[in-house]
């Protein structure tokens, strides 16, 4: 066997030139948009230095551990104006995280009882959840929160004047107070069951899939879950002797001291950003259920399952395909809007990095910081968002 | 190939140029354009914000307006952009504006790490706190506990703050970005105070649905010196500012007024000659017409005239003249020679 080429073959160029190589080119354009890039921005960072030198500013993050020296009205940690600007940032982040994971939670819930209802073969059901859409999706979100706040401004009484509907619930222009069990040792241990209960749960839901995959039997994972959520911190409760001391709100100088306080901010934000973003899952919900065929219910119907059975087994899993990706979008806008809370004095992330940037004059580290901050709330979201979405991609058999 | 790497090469040139053509002087830039672009609060009445027929009013525009007067002989050249707290240094740093006069108070950290230089304190002023009258307080001691309006990004957070802690009282903040909602808030009673600088909160109070129902209560927890602003950089720029608003306060030394002005022309006082370019030199000192400080009192006034007709006792916000009258009357407005 000869490994020659025949001559004609052989004559020809080895390679063609590199422009003509498709390959090449690419990775040529590549480098060429790598070095664009990389070029500006080290014409903004040098020119943005230069200028600030120029002004005599002064930059870098020196200035998180001085003290920051302003009060902030709520927050989920111990905080006092004595505290460094580093801590502040803190607080207005946890403020953030708070407002926006309940409010995703509530957003949810209440976007697919809307969607639901939109789809009811009841007339007015229907055509109320297709009202409430229609408006909510199309009023601004910075009025509806003006709105709600200044609902919770205008129509309550002043502290002195407090609704008391029941013992231990204050209703004022302070916001909502109420009293809570004192903290007692118990509680902790409370706690720490009920996670414990939480985790356990994950495990025998496992095994009761698995002894269903093998036996055909089912077992009433949630039923008991529930009771034992339930049941073991009530028998922790009473092997501590049922410590029932409450700590109740009780109006002295100017405001209520004791119990818990939810702010007209943090309602008027929580309101208004679940409102007006729910509007927009509920039509998510709406698709993703007119998406599983018809067929796909019947047949369902036709091998005995209950309607229970029907949307866990059947619906739900193809349903949410679909709902999955533009729900992880609405999730984020709710995150993005939470911002708008400086407009009703919520001590949000960006509200206390504004203040900072006042006292400071540190604009563009401020600035910086916002942006970061969201970003990794955002790609934290997405990130859990997509896993989700993988787990419950149709399995192909 | 070669084209493409001369093209690479001149769109990097033109944008260095574009980087490093930064216009050399604030005053150059400033007749260039033929105005001046002046920060002001646009929400605070009298101090700076348009009225009915949306012409600025207010302290702080007055002064922008003398600031246009003597480089310009007209007044009217001023450009006003309305600004938040927020904003403020930073469109003054960025060059976004040439001239800051929105009652910003001078500070030590202002002038060095934001790079900036205040002029002539142009308002003498101090934090306050204002109170609803049933409540029943006299002394601001007796807050402790109180939920307490803030603007936002502002000294007022920080005096607040510093005002509990030394004397042991807590206090609850609502920061509202926009002053006119903040006030809002106020008046239908989320909070039990209101703090500002003084002359704000009477600007707020003027207001209220019903102004008498609100008291401001006696104590100052800061000084406040309120001035105009120009960045670092231009030094004749900044003469030029300070010296627009000392010729104002001269000029209410000197006895000159925009209705006398005229016949002060003729006057035999080499003081006043000096001041009105009679005598020249001063102009030509600052780089000016020597018409600069005549067509400042001419056509906006001397600095008492400027205070009754914006803040003065016979106007909505009833503010006395206090710190704010010349040193002669026992307060602290006081010009250096102009010679």
């Amino acid at each position: 066997m000869s490994n020659k080429l025949p001559p004609d073959i052989a004559q020809m160029p080895s390679k063609p030139p590199f422009w003509r190589d498709a390959e090449k080119r690419a990775i040529a354009f590549q480098v060429v948009a790598l070095l664009v890039v990389a070029f500006v921005s080290y014409y903004l960072y040098s020119n943005t230095q230069a200028n600030l030198e120029r002004q005599s500013i002064a930059t870098g993050f020196g200035f998180l551990d001085k003290e920051a020296s302003f009060e902030i009205g709520e927050s989920l940690i111990e905080y006092s104006a004595a505290d460094t600007y580093l801590r502040a940032l803190l607080v207005g982040a946890l403020n953030t995280v708070k407002v926006s994971f309940i409010g995703i939670t509530l957003m949810i819930i209440l976007g697919t009882l809307i969607g639901v209802a939109r789809l009811s073969s009841n007339w007015l059901i229907s055509k109320l959840a297709a009202s409430y859409i229609e408006v909510m999706q199309n009023i601004p979100v910075l009025l509806q929160l003006f709105f709600w706040y200044a609902i919770f401004y205008e129509s309550f009484p002043p502290p002195r004047q407090a609704l008391n509907p029941f013992d231990g619930l204050f209703l004022c222009n302070r916001g909502v107070i109420f009293g809570v069990p004192e903290t007692h040792a118990a509680h902790a241990v409370m706690g720490w069951a009920f996670l414990a209960v939480l985790i356990g749960s994950v495990f025998l839901s496992r095994w009761a899939h698995k002894r269903q995959d093998l036996t055909g039997k089912a077992f009433p994972t949630l039923r008991i879950t529930a009771l034992a959520a339930i049941g073991v911190p009530l028998l922790i409760w009473l092997a501590y002797g049922a410590p029932t001391a409450m700590d109740v709100p009780a109006l002295s100088g100017f405001n209520f001291r004791g119990g818990v306080t939810v702010s007209p901010e943090f309602s008027a934000l929580l309101l208004g950003l679940v409102i007006y973003t729910s509007a927009f899952v509920a039509e998510i919900v709406r698709a993703g259920i007119q998406s599983v065929g018809k067929g796909q219910i019947e047949a369902a119907m036709a091998i005995g399952l209950k309607p229970g059975q029907r949307l866990h087994l059947v619906v739900l899993p193809q349903a949410l395909r679909v709902i999955i990706p533009p729900l992880t979008s609405q999730m984020l806008n709710l995150l993005k809007n939470s911002s708008l809370a400086i407009a009703i004095g919520y001590a949000d992330f960006v509200a206390v990095t504004n203040t900072m940037i006042n006292q400071t004059g540190q604009a563009i580290e401020g600035v910086a910081l916002i942006m970061l901050v969201f970003l990794f709330f955002s790609l934290s979201t997405s990130l859990f968002m997509n896993w989700y979405n993988k787990k419950m991609k149709l399995v192909e058999r | 190939m070669k084209l493409v790497k001369v093209i690479a090469v001149a769109i990097c040139m033109t944008m260095l140029m574009v980087g490093f053509a930064n216009a050399g002087k604030d005053l150059d830039s400033v007749k260039k354009k033929g105005y001046i672009q002046a920060g002001v609060n646009g929400g605070v009445f009298g101090f700076g914000m348009p009225d009915e027929k949306g012409v600025w009013k207010g302290l702080d525009v007055d002064t922008a307006r003398a600031i246009a007067a003597a480089i310009f002989g007209d007044a009217d050249k001023v450009k006003y952009i309305p600004l938040t707290a927020q904003q403020r240094f930073t469109a003054l740093q960025s060059g976004e504006i040439d001239v800051l006069t929105r009652n910003a108070t001078r500070t030590l950290s202002r002038e060095t790490q934001l790079g900036l230089n205040f002029v002539q304190v142009n308002y003498y002023d101090g934090q306050g706190f204002m109170v609803p009258k049933n409540l029943g307080v006299k002394s601001a001691k007796e807050l402790d506990g109180a939920t307490v309006c803030v603007l936002p990004g502002t000294t007022t957070e920080q005096n607040a703050a510093d005002f509990f802690r030394t004397n042991n009282m807590k206090m609850n903040p609502v920061v509202i970005e926009s002053t006119s909602e903040l006030a809002k808030t106020f008046f239908a009673g989320r909070c039990d105070v209101l703090t500002s600088d003084a002359s704000q909160l009477a600007a707020s109070r003027s207001i209220a649905p019903k102004p008498s129902d609100y008291i401001i209560l006696p104590e100052r927890i800061s000084k406040e010196p309120l001035a105009p602003a120009v960045r670092h950089g231009d030094d004749q720029f900044f003469d030029i500012v300070n010296f627009s608003v000392l010729a104002m306060i001269n000029a209410e030394e000197l006895g000159i007024t925009s209705k006398n002005v005229d016949e002060m022309l003729k006057s035999k006082n080499p003081k006043i000659q000096r001041f009105l370019g009679v005598i020249e030199g001063n102009g030509k000192a600052l780089g000016l017409d020597e018409k600069w400080a005549y067509n400042i009192v001419k056509q906006v006034g001397n600095y008492g005239e400027v205070f009754e007709r914006n803040v003065g006792v016979n106007t909505k916000l009833g503010l006395e003249r206090g710190l704010n009258a010349l040193w002669t009357e026992g307060g602290l407005m006081y010009s250096p020679p102009f010679k």
